[in-house]
């Protein structure tokens, strides 16, 4: 594989690896509460819904030529990387609570039981919280797939590591029973928003008309500088920091499906 | 209707997100690259820069400095 093609393999990955995490959390905690049984029916009902939204978004991206989905996508992949990006700055320098895997299962929980006891059959909240948390965080997915796969016409590289993630936690939170608080979220999510907004300045760009020294070699000088920004941006916040402290967690701040 | 406006919203929310002037300031950058690269100068330099600008911007706004 190409240096490239390693960078949307490890990209997807990761955003993937995070996004994966974040739905099982959501369907341990009303598993666990209510019912395993509605909760599955939920994941299975989402990712119905999410192979018909590939199945219908793929075609139309990949149909489109060159420079108008470069231009396209580049800027929707930049905005959205942005967001990841201001995101994870916020959170490194203690601007914003960080995002604690077992705060928000607590959090789960304790919202699973306020609802009352479980309705015979399919049981209405397991299903609309599990659905809710597989397709929000499955569409994060689907888009990073779609809009890096097609890009680079390797839509199949971009599948199998997005697989390879979701099958990966999928199997560790089985086997676990818990949400998986080791894995570093934050840290993942900061990278995950600098390959996001670097794939999204070098698409943009060349659909617009514009051709980068080295071609795509490019991406090699790209990626470090974002990286030393968004890091230079964390230190000089660091400054005028409020100090959340430890205590504070994505949780008490966010939505829990959309932390 | 209703069902259109919270589609709206939701595409909003997810692509969007927080600070609509990153998007705005997003496509502004694009269209000056594709105005310049059209003008057969060199233009890849202005998406960084935009993109310097506007991340340095929106944290600065959301994290104002401390008195």
């Amino acid at each position: 594989m190409t240096a490239s093609e390693w960078g949307l393999a490890v990209s997807v990955f990761l955003a993937c690896t995070v996004e994966a995490v974040e739905a099982v959390t959501i369907v341990l905690a009303v598993g666990f509460t209510r019912s395993w049984r509605s909760a599955f029916i939920g994941v299975g009902a989402a990712l119905l819904v999410l192979a018909a939204v590939t199945a219908a978004l793929g075609p139309a991206l990949t149909s489109l030529p060159l420079d108008v989905l470069r231009v396209a996508v580049g800027g929707l992949l930049l905005v959205f990387g942005l967001q990841w990006l201001r995101k994870a700055i916020l959170r490194a320098s203690g601007f914003k609570a960080l995002h604690d895997e077992a705060a928000l299962y607590q959090e789960g929980l304790r919202a699973a039981r306020a609802a009352g006891g479980a309705r015979p059959g399919v049981d209405g909240y397991s299903f609309t919280i599990a659905f809710k948390g597989v397709f929000l965080e499955g569409l994060e997915v689907v888009f990073i797939v779609l809009t890096f796969g097609a890009n680079q016409h390797h839509t199949g590289i971009a599948a199998v590591a997005a697989a390879v993630a979701v099958v990966l936690v999928v199997l560790i939170g089985a086997a676990v029973h818990a949400p998986l608080t080791r894995v570093p979220e934050n840290t993942m999510k900061f990278g995950v928003g600098v390959m996001l907004t670097s794939f999204g300045m070098f698409w943009g760009a060349e659909g617009a008309g514009a051709h980068w020294p080295g071609s795509d070699a490019a991406l090699l000088g790209i990626i470090p500088v974002t990286l030393a920004l968004a890091v230079g941006l964390v230190a000089l916040l660091r400054r005028g920091s409020p100090s959340l402290g430890a205590g504070s967690t994505a949780a008490s701040d966010d939505a829990m499906v959309r932390a | 209707m209703r069902r259109a406006e919270q589609l709206a919203r939701f595409l909003w929310d997810f692509v969007v997100g927080d600070d609509w002037r990153i998007a705005v300031g997003v496509v502004l950058a694009l269209a000056v690259t594709a105005v310049v690269a059209g003008a057969s100068v060199s233009a890849w330099w202005i998406l960084p820069l935009a993109v310097a600008a506007l991340l340095a911007f929106s944290v600065r706004r959301a994290a104002p400095p401390r008195r």
